[in-house]
């Protein structure tokens, strides 16, 4: 049997990937560790080497196929001994390289074993929230599909052309365009000057970030994830927070905090964290968590602009994400405003960030059992809009919060206690969360899986509060 | 007249380059009796403060200065304008250095409206941007990153200054010391680190706290050039200020200033200082006192009689009494300053 090269993921959250470039041809013989190819992720270009030795028998993935997802088989290699007649088991593989959707989902269940967590992972497929539209895009502009991640450079771009006390530091920020290619092409723009690599070296980078927004120049900082950021968080907290109130107004913070926050997939528990709950418990802060390309780049528009210390707070799986953006000149979302991402009248599901994956898809699936849930996309943990979850809640009567992070003392914790304040007479259950489990992030696929919300849980928790089975 | 005699101290400052390190420059009479008075006033005012916390008007942390005033002082006087301080939170001496008005300062130990922060900070958190002093930080060696900030944005804005940044014997072990100083040296950050070794971490004496002893060697990994200053000498603080900051300034990168000095008062008003002897602390005081020494040369050269220094003790003493006086009568901050200044 032909040893069948499959489409390797490259990163933690590749799913798919194009195949750029054959660098052998068929009839080559290839030995182990010889680069074959090269592939395209949404972060780098990569070259893939063989690992078995043999003969590239058939080509199953043309060079310059986009969207090839991960696990799929690329080219046969025949071993020792076997000749070209050995393919003729694989013809119907290899007439159908694109793939079917059939054959797809077919192999995907087959390799159910090897790919659990990310191929069911409600992030897969974003569902796009029923875009109200904002109230400050006019009628009749125009949308351009970005990803997360071009949104966010995009924002960065815009505000550093605007405003020259504008910079950005971090780990691999400019040369090597970002460890995840935020910041692509801002260092040709802009110079070293203004896009600066640092030391690995977070607690002192955060801290010569507030020293010079103390001294009025505007920083983004970023950390290649909010995990390394406890190194800095004293830096974060005790500089950057409290120094506007313990200078009784005189000096102020204006610096943006950010990076991605919480769990890739399948980097265990020290690079899975949620810090929302975290940040979002400290005044002087504010602490935004967007899901949209839209809200991502409006929002961290608003967030340079801000005259305090702003942690922003980006998902990795959500970069590679597409969604309508509105094209216009200067598109800033208002910090502290929730936006209801679908509309509904029997049960209210509030999330942010990944989080809204799951809620988006549970709605989904409620519809389809008469259930209408309205979908609330808090956008910024704090300040939190507790008005228009408030103004839901009376129109529902019930409330689920979903997120990622730990239950104790989380978002949804404190949710939940400003329902009771404020929207108590209204609540006809109890607000019921859906969180991450209480445990550090395991790294095996089924035990992430199990330890991260589920669309499944979602449901289950909106059907409680509505008392339905 | 601070300001004037302050100038006056800095006319020198074209020859600093020449002298070499170890030398002392003698100072002018102007120099001397402009050092004189500005260390007087942070001894009396730390006096005061002192007094006033066992009357239960301060309360809290507080921590003294006094023993250290040479360091400051000499600093000052190697300065230009618009250069930055930040230091711990042994700061009162480095706030009147920077002439910020007794009264704000004594009126936030006491924690009232009249105070550099509204009565919202206390001892360990007070700024001005007026007199560019950056506080004022309560955690040991956070100061260290954030002054190396400071440097970047002069560096970023290409304007010349430099970033003066004190810190501890006990902050030096700190590890985001290190991650700065590897900055400041990468980046060439015009910043001057003053490292006020005044022998004793709160109770833990420099030799049981750290490996190797002489603090000025700490930028040896980093490349960065120190030395080691007597820092109970005014005038030697002063000419090595001076060599340091020209190095910063001329874009050299980051200089490292060693003071070894000697707090006489516990660490705060709370330590009895058990961790060294009586006999050590009264001779510290009889044989090194930056201000008698300085008093000492005033007289012997005939730069002022007894009458003219007691006239400088006077004004201080009233500078000091009439901060004290507006400190204890000023209103609390009213309580609607609960809900200000959290965010802009």
């Amino acid at each position: 049997m032909p040893i069948e090269v499959l489409m390797p993921a490259l990163s933690p959250t590749m799913e798919a990937g194009k195949l750029a470039k054959w660098l052998k041809n068929e009839g080559d013989s290839v030995k182990a560790g010889d680069v074959i190819a090269e592939i395209e992720t949404d972060k780098a270009t990569m070259e893939v080497e063989a690992v078995d030795e043999g003969v590239l028998g058939k080509i199953l993935v043309a060079d310059g196929s986009e969207d090839v997802k991960v696990n799929t088989p690329i080219a046969l290699i025949l071993a020792e001994g076997e000749d070209a007649s050995a393919l003729k088991g694989d013809a119907s593989r290899s007439a159908d390289a694109s793939g079917s959707k059939a054959e797809e989902q077919a192999k995907a269940e087959a390799k159910a074993d090897a790919k659990p967590a990310k191929a069911e992972s409600a992030a897969a497929n974003p569902p796009a929230p029923k875009a109200l539209p904002e109230p400050d895009v006019p009628e009749g502009t125009e949308f351009v599909t970005t990803t997360v991640r071009e949104a966010l450079r995009d924002a960065m771009l815009e505000e550093m052309k605007r405003d020259e006390r504008v910079f950005l530091m971090g780990e691999e920020v400019a040369e090597y365009q970002g460890a995840y290619k935020i910041s692509q092409g801002l260092l040709e723009e802009f110079g070293a000057e203004r896009v600066i690599d640092t030391p690995i070296t977070e607690h002192g980078f955060a801290g010569v970030g507030v020293g010079a927004a103390l001294a009025g120049l505007k920083p983004i900082v970023e950390f290649m994830t909010f995990n390394f950021a406890m190194q800095a968080i004293d830096q974060i907290i005790n500089s950057a927070a409290k120094t506007l109130y313990m200078s009784g107004g005189q000096m102020g913070c204006s610096i943006v905090f950010r990076g991605p926050n919480g769990a890739a997939a399948r980097v265990a528990a020290q690079h899975s964290q949620d810090y929302a709950a975290w940040y979002s418990n400290v005044p002087g802060l504010t602490v935004i968590a967007p899901y949209t390309a839209a809200d991502a780049k409006g929002l961290l528009k608003a967030a340079i602009r801000d005259e305090n210390t702003v942690i922003f707070l980006e998902n990795e799986i959500l970069y590679g994400q597409s969604f309508p953006v509105p094209k216009l000149d200067d598109y800033v979302v208002p910090i502290g405003k929730a936006k209801v991402a679908r509309p509904g009248k029997d049960v209210t599901l509030v999330s942010w960030s990944i989080g809204m994956t799951y809620a988006l898809k549970a709605a989904e699936e409620l519809a389809k059992e008469g259930i209408e849930a309205e979908v609330i996309d808090l956008r910024t943990i704090r300040p939190m809009d507790t008005e228009t979850i408030v103004e839901s809640v009376k129109k529902t009567g019930r409330l689920v919060t979903v997120e990622e992070g730990w239950a104790q003392s989380g978002v949804g914790a404190e949710i939940a206690a400003r329902m009771m304040e404020h929207a108590f007479d209204w609540l006809d259950a109890p607000v019921a969360r859906v969180t991450g489990k209480d445990v550090p992030m395991p790294y095996a696929a089924n035990l992430e899986k199990l330890a991260l919300p589920s669309v499944a849980e979602v449901v289950e928790a909106a059907k409680a509060v509505c008392y339905r089975d | 007249m601070a300001a004037s005699a302050a100038n006056a101290a800095r006319s020198n400052a074209d020859d600093a380059e020449t002298v070499e390190a170890g030398d002392v420059l003698s100072f002018t009479k102007e120099q001397e009796l402009h050092a004189y008075r500005e260390m007087l006033l942070i001894r009396r005012f730390e006096e005061k403060a002192g007094q006033l916390y066992g009357m239960g008007l301060i309360g809290g942390f507080c921590h003294l200065y006094i023993g250290q005033e040479a360091v400051v002082i000499g600093m000052q006087m190697a300065v230009e304008p618009g250069d930055q301080v930040i230091t711990g939170y042994r700061d009162h001496g480095h706030m009147l250095a920077c002439e910020m008005d007794p009264k704000g300062v004594m009126a936030e130990l006491t924690g009232r409206r009249g105070g550099y922060s509204k009565g919202k900070g206390g001892s360990m958190h007070m700024f001005s941007v007026e007199k560019q002093f950056y506080g004022g930080h309560g955690i040991v060696g956070a100061q260290v990153s954030l002054g190396t900030g400071l440097a970047f944005a002069n560096k970023y804005k290409k304007n010349g200054k430099v970033s003066l940044v004190y810190f501890g014997d006990g902050a030096s072990n700190q590890g985001q010391v290190y991650e700065s100083f590897n900055m400041a040296k990468l980046w060439h950050l015009p910043a001057v680190y003053v490292i006020e070794n005044n022998k004793y971490g709160m109770g833990t004496s420099v030799e049981r706290a750290s490996s190797n002893t002489n603090l000025s060697q700490r930028g040896l990994s980093f490349d960065i050039p120190g030395e080691q200053v007597d820092g109970m000498d005014v005038r030697a603080v002063r000419a090595a200020g001076e060599r340091a900051i020209a190095h910063a300034r001329s874009g050299k990168g980051p200089y490292i200033l060693e003071m070894v000095t000697y707090r006489y008062r516990g660490h705060s008003m709370s330590d009895p200082a058990k961790y060294r002897s009586k006999d050590e602390v009264q001779k510290m005081r009889e044989t090194h006192d930056p201000i008698e020494q300085v008093r000492a040369r005033i007289l012997k050269n005939e730069q002022a009689s007894e009458d003219e220094l007691k006239a400088i003790d006077k004004e201080v003493r009233d500078i000091v009494n009439a901060a004290a006086e507006f400190a204890s009568n000023d209103p609390e901050p009213d309580p609607s300053e609960l809900w200000t200044d959290i965010l802009r």
